[in-house]
């Protein structure tokens, strides 16, 4: 086996692969990764079945070629602060952000999320298709600190559990309260009899859900994921791949790397202030959105709605309506829980106006579409403690 | 899976199925599977001249785009209307959920097609199921 491996070409896999082709899964390379894109419909799988599973139930996704770096050491905060743009300071131990590594121009590293682990222990989770570079970069930008980086990409087979059932199904496998951790926060605890498992309240799907980090070994993969589809049985979870994460990401407008982020947008246009802290006096990417910031943006993300018949896919023209190409969509998709064509694009800000009419050329043709605000999806709020 | 021996495939993955000198023409249900969830059929108006081996419409799951590739020549006579609100139909049953039907133009041209076995053979080899 392991021979086998070594000699193999240089498409990746992650521990679980074996069990989603056992279980008939569609695999598709993505970025170097051998991953399932969508599960057979006989195991109660499909884009849609799953999405709606996630949204109305739980699903299980496989999100091991997520990447990991972990900054430890006396200055952890300091690195933390002058390579990402949210305010790393505000995290209390157990909590985590959304934020982004930044260029000095202001555009897109990548985006993650920075955990606070430990006093000076941080670890921020980076996208599969960006991790050599995420970590030679923040490796570099974080030489003069005194902290420790360390890429532990391949120590952690990760699951993503989502869904408004994912609390109950998790609840099952671990002694952890998990009604005590908070969106956006973590803890650690025994999760089918693995100790000190780190359990994040986190995911990509604009649900409610958690994402656990266990052993990277085959088995203890394997093991885990079966048991918490057992967990799950009673609410009809349906292990989801790829396919069903980018719809779910795209209804709540999460964005995606190489999408409606990269090296060529900044955060202005991609409409992320909120995570982006310009109180903070310094950080990479800082001075040149200082400046960004008093002139006019190019073009900024609007949602889109398809009025006439045709679904909007990545990389087709916004036209305006005398037919001038004004934009292009980074996202398009049918959304199967809105039941609805949707799309984010870049659009000139005075063609951004809530309600407008613009075009989207679909194979020569002009079908319209709306401008509607987002995030397209919302999760309904909870009367819980949460 | 076995694919019915009353008619004739392409190496895009569609089936015609002549009666004289009409046809009906689908996709195949190795193509529903490889698609996933359809959504959206877009087919040519009735009254289109199609020719062999060039788009005739497209057919859209959920992640991506596929162009229809037309089996044989002709004329649009008819299209499946009921594909316009219930596009998974085509998921369901691909070999009944037929697409149009057209006149066609040289029967002749179907003898180039696969059949049945030999399209199940064709997937086969490409490392489909």
């Amino acid at each position: 086996m392991s021979a086998v491996e070594a000699t193999a070409p240089v498409v990746r896999k992650t521990a679980l692969n074996a069990v989603h082709r056992q279980m008939g899964a569609k695999m598709v390379d993505f970025n170097g990764w051998d991953m399932p894109v969508e599960y057979p419909a006989s195991i109660g799988g499909g884009i849609i079945n799953e999405h709606i599973a996630v949204r109305t139930g739980v699903g299980i996704f496989d999100v091991s070629h997520m990447g990991d770096i972990r900054l430890a050491g006396p200055q952890a905060l300091a690195a933390v602060q002058h390579i990402s743009m949210n305010d790393a300071s505000r995290l209390a131990i157990g909590q985590a952000q959304y934020s982004a590594l930044l260029y000095p121009q202001g555009t897109f590293v990548d985006d993650v999320i920075v955990h606070r682990l430990g006093e000076d222990e941080y670890l921020l989770v980076i996208n599969a298709g960006t991790r050599e570079k995420d970590f030679n970069w923040v490796r570099d930008n974080t030489r003069q600190f005194d902290c420790a980086v360390e890429n532990l990409s391949d120590d952690f087979t990760q699951i993503a559990i989502q869904g408004p059932k994912a609390v109950d199904t998790l609840q099952k496998l671990t002694d952890s309260d998990l009604n005590a951790v908070k969106f956006y926060w973590v803890t650690h605890g025994t999760v089918c009899g693995l100790k000190n498992i780190l359990i994040a309240r986190t995911g990509y799907t604009a649900e409610d859900g958690f994402e656990i980090y266990i052993p990277s070994d085959e088995a203890t993969g394997a093991r885990v994921w079966n048991e918490i589809l057992r967990a799950g049985k009673d609410f009809g979870i349906v292990p989801c791949g790829l396919g069903a994460r980018n719809t779910l990401r795209l209804e709540g407008k999460l964005p995606l790397y190489g999408h409606e982020i990269s090296d060529t947008i900044n955060v202005w246009e991609a409409g992320l202030d909120r995570f982006c802290k310009m109180e903070k006096p310094e950080f990479v990417g800082r001075e040149a959105l200082e400046k960004a910031k008093s002139a006019a943006p190019r073009h900024t993300l609007v949602g889109l709605e398809m009025i006439d018949r045709g679904i909007a896919r990545d990389g087709y023209k916004v036209l305006d309506l005398n037919g001038r190409a004004i934009g292009y969509v980074t996202s398009g998709s049918p959304a199967p829980f809105l039941k609805k064509n949707i799309a984010l694009a870049y659009v000139p800000p005075e063609n951004a106006t809530l309600g407008s009419t613009v075009n989207v050329e679909i194979r020569g043709q002009a079908v319209a579409a709306r401008i509607v605000s987002t995030p397209f999806y919302k999760k309904p709020k909870k009367n819980s403690l949460n | 899976m076995g694919y019915p021996a009353d008619r004739k495939y392409t190496k895009q993955h569609e089936w015609i199925q002549a009666n004289g000198t009409t046809a009906t023409v689908g996709i195949t249900d190795h193509a529903q599977e490889e698609l996933g969830d359809i959504v959206f059929v877009d087919l040519p108006k009735v009254g289109a001249e199609i020719t062999a081996g060039k788009t005739f419409g497209s057919v859209e799951s959920v992640k991506a785009v596929s162009d229809l590739y037309a089996p044989a020549s002709g004329t649009v006579t008819e299209t499946n209307d009921d594909l316009a609100t219930s596009p998974e139909k085509v998921n369901k049953d691909a070999h009944s959920s037929w697409m149009m039907k057209i006149a066609l133009k040289n029967q002749s041209e179907l003898d180039a097609l696969l059949s049945a076995a030999d399209y199940e053979k064709f997937v086969a080899e490409e490392g489909g199921h």
